[in-house]
């Protein structure tokens, strides 16, 4: 078993270095590449039947006991995380035979590819706060490489700007870090759900508290603290943009649901209602700035703002609903994200642009590409039946619960402008006459290249409609992921064993005590 | 850098700063030290020979890509840590075994590869930003330029 929960993040590494030392070989790269993605994606299946199964699954690295040791954990949300991680990974490498360049391969592409992969399976699966830091190192410095991969202007401008606020947010979490080292000698996470509440000075734990909102909110590009990601995302290879726009930010709402369901529920009054101000702001500013912008890549990049808004609310309002919304969101808006920069990629491949000005006539001469294109568009902005209703839906259902309706309303209204958007994308790319300064398209795809390209799209919309058409084992997964979120014993169970379960308890009996008697 | 007394005392203390990485390896088994600091300790003795010299000397002396040494040195890590598959144990438990009056085990794999990452991955930067200085030297023209 604890094996299982060891692969999904050794393998991507072997595969880095295997690739690395056959960087001259491009072929070997490109085969050693896609048979680690799948293999990667069969251990997430493997690991998230165990789970299914099983329930929380925990594993001890050389067999030193948890807290002292590295604890790997799965439960459902990391099992699930994992899982998608795995297929956008698939879909990418596929996707780059088609879009990356040799030139780009012997810079090693693919080795840097598995890394991210490597860090961002590690953050999904580790129990213990300081590896959570280097397996967001790990990604950051695999995701800079990939950012400058190719060396034009425009992505060292981004890159640095990438950079720059993500060291911040490191230096932030690591100080949060420290300080909670202090408080309560301990970074293992289930350890640390039992001893922060036996921590007599509750206002330094708020503080720290804080600092997480804060670095993970640098992370997952939350409002007032996105603008790192529209400033980099467009200038990137389309392959790296969509991997990236499926999944990094996406670690940082992982972190943020874990740290805020796990560790930090002691003044849930305060921490959850920065959340929600957050959440609402996010939403908002994100669907504003992407109805400004003309360019495909920068809009669909304002749009992962918003919707990672809309994850934050579910955790913000702390409801089993609420997370079950955030969970399902989490998991569609991955598919849907990375899809929608694939798409954006082919557009461009077959237009010759990304501006909307000098984009038209797509859905006379591409009809697949605009059927492709409208599944996932049309999700995002949550058109039944298709995933992104559901997820909405069950969002505004948790808010008006708890009577938010003010946080409701502008959830629909958010939905709204995000069909704008990607109405204006439809009319300007797909339907308008194709503007004469454009210029004559490039030449066709090749057939191999078109496989390669449309290949990836095609199976990931289709994922999208099965989410939306059978939600139901979706739904029982999402819901599952929460029950476990909102009630931890079985995490800290599988973490510490029987000797931690009987610090929980006891610790409840004595804070029922306390509140019986005065 | 164009000096006499750096060159001849950087081939006396290259070999002695290589030889107490590898003192400081060994050392961190049960005192401090390890691969860590023995890798910074070694790729320091390196980056002195490229002040010295230049990155073209220090690349003769490695023998090997820098970039190969981390990869290679990254597997023999992970790789060190599939023995506890022998056991069966969870990934990177310790496995030992004596040999004559030696007692061999997995740790001290560990740590090579620990060293090897790190010399590779701090002389890849240290040896890159001397290329590109030199370059800059040779070549008045603004380096975005040469694209």
């Amino acid at each position: 078993m604890s094996w299982l929960l060891v692969l999904p993040i050794i393998l991507p590494m072997i595969a880095a270095v295997v690739g690395f030392v056959l960087r001259g070989n491009l072929v070997a790269q490109r085969v050693v590449s896609l048979a680690a993605a799948l293999g990667l994606l069969g251990l997430s299946i493997a690991l998230m039947a165990a789970v299914w199964q099983e329930g929380v699954v925990a594993a001890q690295m050389g067999d030193w006991p948890a807290p002292f040791g590295i604890t790997l954990v799965a439960d459902h949300l990391s099992a699930v995380m994992v899982l998608i991680s795995a297929i956008i990974g698939v879909a990418t490498v596929v996707y780059a035979f088609g879009d990356v360049g040799d030139k780009a391969v012997t810079y090693g592409f693919h080795p840097l590819l598995h890394a991210l992969l490597c860090g961002v399976c590690g953050a999904f699966l580790t129990g213990d706060l300081f590896n959570l830091y280097v397996w967001f190192e790990v990604m950051l410095i695999a995701s800079f490489a990939l950012l400058v991969l190719g060396g034009r202007r425009a992505q060292l401008d981004g890159a640095v700007k990438y950079v720059a606020l993500n060291l911040i947010a490191t230096i932030l979490f690591l100080g949060g870090i420290g300080l909670l080292y202090g408080l309560t000698g301990t970074l293992n996470m289930a350890d640390l759900h039992i001893r922060l509440q036996e921590v007599e000075n509750q206002g330094l734990v708020t503080v720290v508290a804080v600092m997480f909102i804060v670095a993970f909110g640098i992370k997952s590009a939350v409002f007032p603290l996105f603008f790192w990601l529209p400033a980099s995302y467009h200038t990137p290879k389309v392959a790296v943009s969509a991997i990236f726009s499926g999944l990094l930010t996406k670690v940082g709402v992982y972190a943020l649901i874990r740290c805020f369901t796990l560790i930090f529920t002691g003044d849930v009054g305060y921490t959850h209602e920065i959340l929600l101000w957050i959440a609402g702001l996010t939403m908002v500013t994100g669907v504003l700035g992407a109805a400004a912008q003309n360019e495909l890549r920068r809009i669909l990049s304002f749009h992962i703002i918003s919707q990672i808004g809309y994850m934050i609310l579910g955790l913000a309002l702390y409801t089993p609903l609420g997370i079950v919304g955030s969970v399902f969101y989490l998991v569609h808006h991955i598919i849907v994200k990375a899809n929608l920069f694939f798409v954006s990629g082919v557009v461009n491949r077959v237009a010759g642009s990304f501006e909307l000005s000098r984009l038209g006539d797509l859905y006379r001469y591409h009809p697949l590409i605009a059927v492709l294109f409208f599944i996932p568009a049309f999700s995002l902005a949550g058109f039944p039946p298709l995933s992104g209703f559901w997820a909405k839906f069950v969002l505004v259902q948790a808010s008006l619960e708890v009577e938010g309706y003010v946080i409701a309303a502008v959830a629909l209204v958010v939905g709204l402008l995000t069909i704008y958007s990607m109405t204006k994308i439809w009319l300007n790319a797909f339907w308008k006459a194709r503007p004469a300064e454009a210029g004559p398209p490039p030449p066709p795809l090749s057939g191999l290249q078109r496989w390669c390209l449309i290949g990836p799209i095609a199976v990931l919309a289709a994922m999208t409609v099965t989410i939306g058409l059978f939600v139901e084992p979706f739904y029982q997964l999402a819901e599952r992921s929460a029950e476990e979120l909102l009630n931890p014993q079985p995490y800290v169970a599988a973490v510490l064993g029987e000797e931690g379960l009987a610090r929980m308890t006891a610790l409840s009996l004595a804070g029922e005590e306390a509140g019986v008697e005065p | 850098m164009n000096s006499l007394i750096l060159r001849e005392a950087t081939r006396l203390l290259v070999a002695l700063m290589l030889l107490f990485s590898i003192f400081m390896l060994l050392r961190g088994h049960n005192e401090p030290g390890g691969g860590f600091i023995g890798g910074l300790i070694a790729a320091i003795a390196f980056a002195l020979y490229a002040l010295a010299t230049d990155a073209q000397a220090v690349r003769k002396a490695l023998r090997a890509d820098p970039r190969v040494i981390a990869a290679v040195g990254l597997g023999l890590a992970i790789g060190s840590g599939f023995l506890a598959l022998l056991e069966p144990a969870p990934f990177l438990t310790g496995q030992w075994t004596t040999v004559g009056d030696f007692k061999a085990g997995t740790p001290l794999p560990f740590d090579i590869g620990v060293y090897l990452v790190v010399v590779g991955a701090v002389l890849t930067i240290v040896l890159g930003i001397k290329e590109q200085q030199a370059d800059v030297e040779d070549d008045p023209v603004e380096p975005e330029d040469r694209r």
